[in-house]
């Protein structure tokens, strides 16, 4: 097995004993992104000198002993995170040149433990999308068929780990932005409960939605990202004051007493067959590992999609007022007058879907539409919420399908949006829950492409959903299986 | 013509509070500052910084809540305003809509007469500022804006009053209180001039008897308690005669042009802005609890009206003086300090009303820098309790206090200003001045007694003023008595 190949944790034992360096790792890594962007595309932009350099650093720090959990370690991060120095454009024109003065509280906590960035991951412009395909730097190939999306909007994310271009990475999930191209890639994503991890630095789309969260090959090396990111940052208002448990430690506990909850409305007619399959063999898994298995219900569910594309159209129509040209960002050359320069701005800078989601959600907002759009979205949103906490009275974890289908093809949905937007209907909810959901692989389509399981926990108890999702690993083999590249 | 109609008039007051920072992040908010050189990505809105609310900023919220007798909101939201701009960074203005931190408060105003008048306090809620947007001057940047964003983000509270004033004069008792209440409160510095204090009013006439208001027109940022009266007079009598002509008042923005003293329309309802507020999402509900009022309770300065009432009470000054002395906290802290330390209450608030006013007002300075501290003033006061000088002498130390900042006892000591009380020197003067005025004494011995009072005067100049005036009028009577 390569280098590339292993996960987080083979390589941190790799860095600790001294059997590789940080700088060997970086160049290894390195060259597989220079052998298979071309082909997956996961990346917008490079930083291999600062990779090297803080890859000599960690490796100093590594013969000194004063190594963190992830010194040394190659890893990248969507580029809807800020970084010092290094560009972020959120995948979208009106940023293409934007180089921010600050790292985001993830990312300066990542480098604080002597991480190594390699760069900045493809994803939908400004996070809005299903498939990567409104990228401004062209679509994400799936590592499994790049004839296929990878999903989205985390898309270079997913694939960067399924393609063994980096052994783990950072996204960030608003409506299922994690967790669904996680299940078409055939790797592992954790979107943690909204107030986890701090969203400081993290360029919002919908502020009460967005959530950052760890991808890579198993359920461990998730946990280990998460711990070095979650937490409490006074930068960030709805970040949780709330102690971190040791989410390693509380992984091999077993599922003794474990009850899982099977949502009847995620289990609808339509849903794919290979999905479907590969689902209820996982839920067989779980029985065998002892576990009891009820069905719930979250009644709200139909409402769900229409709920979340009011609130964050709405959220994202004020967010993103700020890519005005006046400051910073796309400045429209030839424009006459104020009004002409915010136009063409914007025009030239925003790509077809951001435009649709701020003319969406400022109709949402406008006076005399307000209360029946936005405001009876918020009602239903807090519906939803109620769905989930009382079906957790019967349940510890959730278990449904990631998404309704495996990946699809490049252009299958383009040309409509609605189709696209029901392809996220069981991971939505989770967000406008705010609870924490997990997507890992637990099966293959007919067509050789990746199946995911979703997994969703009570708030802010990402230890069990981390443990029930290991257990599944170790009964289990899917997550071995690599991207044929 | 004005008698027929009925003014009603609102306010709503922008206060630029005084904390050390801005209200969702850590820049300095002081003036002047070379522009953007107060500025980080929160206030600058670069893309991922999320605000934090500066506690500060909700203490002198409370406070100013406490001191216009509000009800203070156990939980408040702070929503977005949204509207482009390029002085406002994020293309929304965090503010609060829907739930204000304070709401039903009221001011009692004095009325000419002395009645005084409630007037209701709709909702006082917490703002940011923006920055400020300039125009090119020179040749080569004409064709250019500039934007500089060092007050953006600036904390502001926004004062709304119900629309229960009914004439300029009400308008202007009300501002002048207000204005008094936030300074008394520190929460604010008053300067009108650089924006500290800024106020909009929505004005409408309606017949008198009529019950319904008429149509309102709203008058932007008035900058001062002058212009103000003059922009609701022009307006009132603009609406007047659109009424009388029979033409409709229409809702719109004016603004006023002190050079010439009229509004102008600025934006008629048709343009107003669709300000699609919502909860802002990157802030949690603002959480007020029983402590914490509790807290600014105990902080609260003694507000203008109870310290007029002490004075009153324990100084036994007038209410007159009570009024003057109170006017600003600054003089009133000044006064109470002196009387502080010297006891008495009527004489230190005639120095201060007379000598110490007088000397401000000629140099055109504030009492916080007045060269005479309260305890040089006490000093010198106690100086005539014991005889030290005579009430005239104290005059001459206190321009030499104010022009050296030394203290009375220097002063008197330096100059020999020590009061004669001893009365043979003086007799002797007195002995003197008889004989040099023969004529004189006779008048006065043949009853005009008028005279009395050259001889008092030509025994206080031979003194050169330092002989006690009371030694004097009893050695020069028991003198002139007894030949």
């Amino acid at each position: 097995m390569s280098l590339t190949e292993l996960s987080l944790h083979d390589l941190q034992q790799q860095l600790q004993t001294r059997a590789v360096s940080s700088v060997e790792l970086t160049r290894a890594f390195l060259s597989r992104i220079a052998a298979t962007q071309g082909q997956v595309n996961a990346f917008i932009t490079l930083c291999e000198d600062q990779a090297l350099a803080a890859a000599e650093a960690a490796d100093r720090r590594l013969a000194a002993g004063d190594a963190a959990p992830l010194t040394g370690l190659p890893l990248a991060v969507k580029d809807i995170f800020n970084t010092a120095g290094v560009r972020t454009t959120c995948a979208s024109k009106i940023l293409a040149d934007y180089v921010a003065p600050y790292d985001a509280t993830a990312v300066a906590r990542l480098k604080d433990q002597g991480a190594v960035l390699l760069g900045k991951l493809n994803m939908d412009e400004f996070a809005m999308g299903s498939s990567n395909e409104t990228s401004a730097f062209g679509a994400v190939k799936n590592p499994w068929n790049p004839a296929c999306v990878a999903g989205g909007s985390s898309g270079g994310s997913a694939a960067a780990v399924a393609a063994c271009q980096v052994p783990a990475s950072l996204g960030t999930d608003t409506g299922g932005s994690i967790r669904q191209p996680a299940s078409h890639c055939g790797v592992v994503g954790l979107k943690p409960t909204y107030g986890r991890v701090s969203r400081y630095g993290v360029i919002a789309y919908a502020s009460s939605l967005d959530q950052v969260g760890p991808l890579a090959r198993n359920v461990a090396d998730c946990a280990l990202l998460l711990q070095a990111v979650a937490g409490h940052d006074p930068l960030d208002s709805t970040s949780v004051d709330l102690a971190v448990p040791d989410y390693l430690a509380a992984l091999g506990e077993g599922l003794a007493g474990l009850r899982i909850g099977l949502p009847r409305e995620y289990f609808i007619a339509g849903l794919d067959a290979d999905v479907q399959k590969a689902v209820a063999a996982a839920i067989d898994v779980y029985r065998g590992l002892g576990a009891e298995v009820v069905e719930v219900s979250l009644p709200h569910t139909e409402y769900a999609v229409a709920c979340y594309y009011l609130i964050a159209t709405a959220e994202a129509s004020s967010n993103l007022a700020r890519y005005d040209g006046v400051r910073y960002g796309l400045r429209a050359e030839a424009a006459q007058g104020l009004l002409d320069m915010y136009m063409q701005s914007r025009g030239q800078g925003f790509g077809a879907e951001v435009k649709r989601r701020i003319m969406l959600g400022t109709y949402a907002l406008s006076s005399g539409y307000y209360d029946a759009y936005y405001l009876k979205a918020q009602k239903v949103r807090t519906l939803i919420r109620r769905d989930f906490l009382r079906a957790f009275d019967q349940c510890d974890v959730l278990l449904t399908p990631v998404a309704p289908t495996p990946a699809f093809r490049l252009g299958e949905k383009t040309a409509d949006p609605l189709q696209m937007y029901l392809s996220d209907i069981f991971t939505i909810p989770v967000n406008l829950a705010g609870t924490c959901g997990l997507a890992l692989p637990c099966g293959m389509s007919g067509a050789g492409l990746p199946i995911g399981l979703q997994l969703v926990g009570k708030p802010f108890d990402e230890a069990t959903l981390l443990r029930v999702a290991h257990a599944f690993e170790q009964a289990t083999d899917w997550h071995r299986k690599t991207a044929p590249l | 013509m004005l008698s027929k109609y009925e003014t009603v008039i609102g306010l709503e007051v922008h206060v630029q509070l005084t904390t050390a920072t801005k209200i969702f992040c850590g820049c300095s908010t002081r003036f002047g500052a070379p522009p953007n050189s107060q500025t980080c990505p929160v206030c600058l809105a670069l893309p991922g910084a999320l605000p934090v609310l500066n506690g500060k900023a909700v203490d002198f919220a409370i406070l100013a809540g406490l001191a216009t007798h509000c009800r203070i909101a156990p939980r408040s939201i702070f929503a977005r305003k949204n509207y482009f701009y390029p002085d406002l960074p994020k293309g929304y203005q965090i503010s609060q809509y829907e739930l204000p931190i304070c709401e039903h408060g009221h001011l009692d105003i004095s009325l000419e007469g002395g009645a005084t008048k409630r007037i209701g306090i709709t909702r006082i809620h917490m703002e940011e500022d923006a920055g400020k947007s300039m125009h090119g001057e020179t040749p080569e940047t004409s064709a250019s804006s500039f934007v500089d964003l060092n007050r953006a983000g600036t904390p502001l509270l926004e004062i709304v009053s119900e629309p229960d004033m009914r004439s300029p004069e009400e308008a202007i008792a009300y501002l002048k209180k207000l204005h008094q209440i936030v300074v008394y409160l520190g929460v604010c510095d008053g300067n009108l001039e650089q924006g500290s204090f800024r106020c909009d009013a929505n004005v409408s006439v309606r017949p008198r008897g009529q019950e319904a208001f008429g149509t309102r027109a709203e008058i932007k940022n008035i900058n001062s308690f002058r212009f103000i009266k003059q922009a609701i007079e022009y307006e009132v009598e603009r609406q007047i005669e659109l009424v009388e002509n029979g033409e409709k008042v229409v809702q719109e923005t004016r603004l006023f042009d002190p050079a010439t003293g009229v509004t102008r329309s600025m934006r008629g309802k048709e343009d107003a802005h669709d300000y699609r507020y919502f909860p802002d999402p990157d802030l949690v509900p603002l959480v007020v609890d029983e402590a914490w009022i509790a807290r600014m309770r105990e902080q609260m300065p003694e507000l203008p009206e109870a310290r007029r009432a002490r004075f009153v009470r324990d100084y036994g000054i007038p209410e007159y003086d009570a009024e003057v002395l109170t006017a600003e906290r600054a003089l009133a802290d000044y006064y109470d300090a002196c009387v502080k330390l010297h006891g008495g209450g009527k004489v230190c608030a005639n120095w201060v009303m007379g000598e110490v006013i007088r000397g401000l007002n000629e140099q055109g300075i504030g009492i916080a820098e007045c060269p005479v501290r309260p305890q040089m003033l006490a000093g010198m006061l106690q100086r005539i309790d014991d005889g030290t000088i005579s009430g005239k002498i104290a005059k001459t130390v206190f321009d030499e206090m104010w022009r050296s900042g030394r203290d009375a006892d220097t002063i008197i000591a330096e100059k020999g200003l020590k009061q004669v009380t001893d009365t043979g020197a003086i007799e002797a003067i007195i002995d003197e001045i008889l004989a040099a005025n023969p004529g004189q004494v006779e008048e006065y011995r043949a009853g005009k007694e008028k005279v009395f009072g050259f001889f008092v005067g030509q025994v206080m100049k031979a003194s050169k003023g330092k002989a006690n005036p009371a030694a004097v009028n009893d050695l020069l009577k028991k003198k002139l008595a007894g030949g």
